[in-house]
């Protein structure tokens, strides 16, 4: 795969790194000279020292054969400019713009850029979901956030022991994808009956996450 | 001066070109709002500028909302870097839905792309160069992308 990155310092050097250990073509491009030569002596892929976001720049890199095209500099205007001049003048089929503030998420998609991960979010998000008791795991946060799923042990006294689940009065927008008790796991049905102990594999919304987790945790 | 019906317009931007349109459309009686990151630069408006100043960084969305850029006649990008103007205006038009967006871009190649982004833009080196080359070529003289 042609992959073309845009960015500066060490964020796109281990990146470029990651890049070339896969066995992709790599052209990086960074606006700093000390970056470029740091980067062009370390790593086999074709450096240019210049302004990403202007047409021709990416041009001369190839951006008429790449596939990829990943915007990470820390200008959030450098890296919407740089997918848009991308995508549209040279029909780059993904790029990906990394973002700072984390409202760009949502600005840019409506500029046309799809993809836009936010380190930001992404740091908070897995703060805001890490909580307090020590038997709740957070798994994976799938689709950018938009799946959460999570592993928790029920206790004693969470309401839901001792019903089927059908029954187990958990909100909206919850599932209880599979149970392991005493070291077996079930794939459950409505008619589980769930038990203290039960490690629970949650799949849950980020709107239905707190209330199934307090639920279940017996805090609600 | 000329009775025009008032116009809010926001002016992004607040150097020399920013400064001079904010305090022309304020003049012609017009409700504007600049933006600026750099409070400093506000003391290059006219004296007699009537608008409102904001300091603050254009491309974050609050401080568009701050502008009430929902309720904007028109959007002038105007600060030095070329992809925040782009920015600006583009956040403008999609996202707050003012009519008319503008950005000055100061690299040709890039003024290029602006249909394309649905933003007018205004480069001065072509605007420069055509009237120079129109100058001293004659009317029938061919105008240069540079």
């Amino acid at each position: 795969m042609k992959a073309i990155l845009v960015g500066t310092g060490k964020q796109l050097y281990f990146m470029a790194r990651e890049f070339v250990s896969k066995g992709h073509s790599v052209v990086v491009i960074c606006r700093d000279a000390h970056d470029a030569q740091w980067i062009v002596r370390r790593l086999k892929a074709t450096v240019l020292h210049a302004d990403g976001s202007v047409p021709s720049v990416l041009e001369d890199a190839g951006a008429r054969e790449a596939e990829v095209v990943i915007a990470a500099t820390p200008h959030d205007p450098d890296n919407l400019v740089i997918c848009q001049v991308a995508e549209r003048r040279f029909g780059v089929p993904i790029t990906l713009a990394l973002v700072s503030d984390p409202d760009n998420q949502e600005v840019f998609p409506k500029l046309g850029v799809k993809n836009v991960a936010s380190l930001t979010q992404l740091v908070s998000k897995l703060i805001e979901h890490r909580t307090a008791a020590e038997e709740i795991s957070n798994l994976a946060i799938m689709g950018e956030g938009a799946v959460n799923v999570t592993e928790l042990v029920l206790p004693e006294d969470s309401p839901a022991v001792g019903k089927p689940l059908a029954s187990a009065g958990l909100p909206c927008d919850t599932l209880v994808a599979s149970v392991v008790r005493d070291g077996t796991a079930i794939i459950p049905r409505g008619d589980t009956v769930l038990a203290a102990g039960d490690r629970i594999v949650l799949v849950t919304l980020p709107t239905s996450y707190g209330q199934a987790v307090k639920y279940l945790t017996g805090e609600a | 001066m000329k009775k025009v019906e008032s116009r809010y317009v926001l002016v992004v931007g607040c150097g020399r070109l920013g400064a001079h349109l904010a305090s022309q459309l304020s003049r012609q009686g017009h409700s504007v709002v600049v933006i600026d990151t750099n409070e400093a630069k506000f003391s290059s408006l006219a004296v007699e500028f009537g608008g409102f100043r904001l300091e603050g960084d254009a491309t974050e969305l609050a401080v568009l909302q701050q502008a009430k850029a929902d309720r904007a006649d028109s959007l002038i990008a105007v600060t030095a870097d070329d992809n925040v103007n782009l920015t600006v205006a583009q956040v403008g038009k999609h996202v707050f839905e003012i009519p008319e967006v503008f950005a000055r871009v100061s690299n040709p190649e890039r003024a290029a792309m602006s249909h394309e982004l649905g933003v007018q833009t205004v480069c001065p080196l072509t605007l420069a160069s055509e009237d120079l080359l129109r100058r001293v070529l004659g009317a029938g003289g061919e105008g240069e992308e540079a």
